[in-house]
């Protein structure tokens, strides 16, 4: 059987060419696509951990993760075509009046890496378009983002229309530098995350994996 | 030969209505690039001291030998709406009665009052007009009662942003902000600033990619070229009214940069070079004719002193109610208002935070102050404690030191155009970093000393000429987020 142990390495290293090359050949190749994806994730978990210990950042992690998005954009027919799909898909946005996205963007991009189906609304999303999109992509998880002392009720509304929705599956999950775990509770989020790590932390936790 | 190099913008300010209302001769004026520097001895950039002083309505001199508190507070959670308004208000003149009562009572020599409006308040121009009457009625009160100098500062926020991709030149979103800026100007505000966002579509994914290259496009091509147009309008504004186009800052690009970099998300070597190459997308405001005091959050201002003589706000350990950073006392080295950026109006144990910030402020201006009467050496030792005692633990507090900050002056200075000064500002951090981790003033941790290679080659492997990498850029940036016709690149 073909040695993936290069593919690993290559999401490790972020480098995209290899890591298309290689997952290429290895669909060519005929390996089961689930051992494909277990070499990606594999690289991918290396990232993740190596940044939880402080001994890489965030770039490198995104280097990696755009690495495997190209590896994937290869992979994914195959995935599909064997019924494997993400097992949780999560909507993400900043909320309405609030236009800061990088924090919201890390968060995406983590949870790309940790293999969840991302719908990213954007910047501004009023509390109706979240409603609407966790009830098309059935989603398990929603993000909510602020940054704005000023745009926090936003939030607090944003969940309620969740709530009232009747979207029971989904946990809600909020971020923002003026955010704290007694808001969280206080609007009635399922959790807080004070960064991007720790919610991808956060996210596997709701989900119970 | 800068003529040259700014013939892309003339024809363009020229040609379309984008310039409607300004004078050839401004145009003209944000055509010429910086070419020396108004302090070329680092023992002259001083706090409380600017070759090019600012005198104020109020006798104030900014940069005349005081160090000036500048007070910035904003609301507490709540919403902004029209039904909201009363209490909005009633929030901001609690927030500047107690602030006024304290300065007072401190007997603090002029104080400079910002407010920055949240983007309800400039697109709803009206409202963002009544909240900085109220401020200013307030200013004038204090004066008339208790002898209070002062000046009020008008920054509305940039809200081209709202849309995306953002429409930069045009549209109502434009035209509101204009319109803030021009009423309150018109009703009084004597200091006009500005966060703008001009390149930010790409730069957030510079930081967080860790690409240089594409951090150096979002500040000082597109950057430099929406600077360029915004400030040529923003001073036609002042002029016509008679108050000052103050200063811009790089706030959403180098600050977003250093707090990232205090998260332990991005490296603190790149945020300290991104730092350094935003002094070029901030100086385009003084070459547009702003003439200080800088924007507070602009921790580049520090260069832009060095290069235009002109006063600079500058905030440090006093803003840590909004943000973390590496550099709070380096940044007081050469201040000439010292601010706490913008605290909300919560209680505390000693009072509303803006009241115990003005007090905070106070204290901080008395201490520059009394070194100041001293005389210049008593000033520099108080100037070196400051820069020496975060120097040695950051290496963006090492490269906003006086010494560093003509380095990199000189630097941009030296450079032919926005794009190659933007590049060597990066390449000469870049240096005095390596110098100092050589010298062992500066211990880096051990990741973090790659990226000083990796972003030296990638500098010095750029192209020279500025077309050759826009080109190439435009071919690795997501061009949907950004117009590339507001940037004169379509």
């Amino acid at each position: 059987m073909m040695d993936l142990t290069p593919l690993t390495d290559a999401i490790k290293t972020g480098n995209r060419k290899e890591a298309a090359r290689i997952t290429l050949e290895a669909v060519d190749a005929g390996l089961a696509p689930q051992v494909v994806l277990d070499a990606l994730v594999l690289g991918m978990d290396d990232v993740g951990a190596r940044f939880q210990r402080n001994e890489a950042f965030v770039p490198e992690m995104l280097i990696a993760a755009r690495a495997m998005k190209e590896a994937m954009a290869i992979l994914e027919p195959k995935l599909l075509a064997a019924g494997i799909r993400p097992e949780f898909t999560a909507v993400i946005g900043t909320v309405q009046g609030d236009l800061h996205d990088i924090g919201k963007n890390l968060v995406a991009m983590m949870w790309k890496g940790a293999n969840f189906n991302v719908v990213d609304l954007g910047t501004n999303v009023p509390a109706e378009r979240f409603v609407e999109a966790a009830r098309e992509s059935n989603a398990d998880l929603i993000g909510l983002s602020a940054l704005l002392t000023t745009t926090m009720p936003a939030m607090r509304d944003t969940v309620a229309a969740i709530r009232a929705a009747g979207l029971s599956k989904a946990k809600v999950l909020i971020g923002g530098a003026p955010i704290t775990n007694e808001f969280a509770k206080e609007i009635g989020a399922d959790g807080f995350a004070p960064d991007a790590a720790s919610a991808v932390d956060l996210a596997r936790q709701l989900m119970g994996v | 030969m800068f003529l040259l190099d700014r013939l892309d913008f003339i024809w363009s300010a020229l040609k379309t209505h984008d310039m409607r209302g300004s004078s050839v001769l401004r145009i003209l004026r944000a055509s010429v690039k910086a070419k020396t520097l108004a302090i070329p001895d680092s023992r002259d950039l001083l706090f409380g001291h600017a070759p090019n002083p600012l005198a104020l309505r109020s006798g104030m001199v900014l940069g005349g030998g005081t160090v000036y508190p500048e007070l910035n507070f904003t609301l507490p959670t709540m919403e902004i709406r029209s039904e909201t308004m009363p209490a909005v208000l009633a929030q901001y003149k609690e927030m500047v009665s107690g602030a006024l009562k304290r300065a007072v009572e401190l007997e603090i020599p002029g104080l400079v009052l910002e407010f920055e409006t949240l983007p309800p308040m400039t697109e709803n121009p009206q409202w963002g007009l009544d909240v900085a009457q109220l401020l200013m009625d307030a200013l004038a009160d204090a004066e008339a009662k208790h002898g209070l100098k002062s000046t009020f500062r008008m920054t509305p926020n940039d809200v081209r942003e709202m849309e995306r991709p953002p429409l930069m030149r045009s549209g109502p979103l434009f035209d509101a902000m204009l319109e803030l800026f021009d009423r309150s100007a018109e009703a009084g505000a004597e200091l006009l600033s500005i966060e703008s966002v001009g390149g930010k579509e790409v730069h957030d994914e510079a930081l967080t990619y860790g690409s240089v290259e594409q951090s150096l496009f979002g500040l000082c091509v597109l950057g430099a070229r929406d600077m360029r147009f915004l400030w040529t309008h923003l001073v036609e504004i002042a002029d016509r009214h008679h108050a000052v186009p103050a200063g811009d800052t790089a706030c959403g690009f180098a600050n977003t940069a250093m707090v990232l970099a205090e998260q332990h998300l991005i490296p603190s070597v790149f945020a300290a070079v991104v730092r350094a190459m935003s002094a070029v997308r901030s100086l385009v405001a003084y070459e547009c004719g702003a003439r200080g005091p800088g924007k507070d959050c602009g921790y580049e201002n520090v260069i832009l002193k060095a290069i235009t003589g002109f006063p600079m706000a500058m905030e440090g350990k006093t803003a840590a109610c909004a943000h973390p950073s590496p550099v709070g006392n380096v940044a007081g080295a050469a201040c000439d208002t010292w601010s706490n950026e913008s605290v909300q109006n919560v209680k505390l144990l000693g009072g509303m935070a803006p009241t115990c910030y003005m007090e905070q402020l106070a204290y901080d201006c008395r201490l520059f102050n009394r070194a100041l009467a001293d005389g210049p050496e008593g000033a520099r030792q108080l100037r070196d404690w400051l820069s020496d005692s975060d120097a040695c633990l950051d290496p963006h507090a090492l490269i906003l030191t006086p010494e560093s900050a003509v380095a990199i002056g000189q630097a941009i200075v030296d450079a032919p155009n926005d794009y190659l000064a933007g590049r060597a500002a990066g390449l000469t951090a870049i240096r005095l970093i390596e110098e100092a981790v050589a010298s062992g003033r500066l211990k880096l941790k051990d990741r973090e000393t790659p990226w000083l290679d990796t972003m030296r080659d990638s500098l010095e492997e750029l192209p020279d000429d500025e077309s050759t990498f826009i080109a190439r850029m435009m071919s690795e940036v997501d061009v949907t987020r950004f117009r590339p016709e507001d940037y004169e690149i379509a």
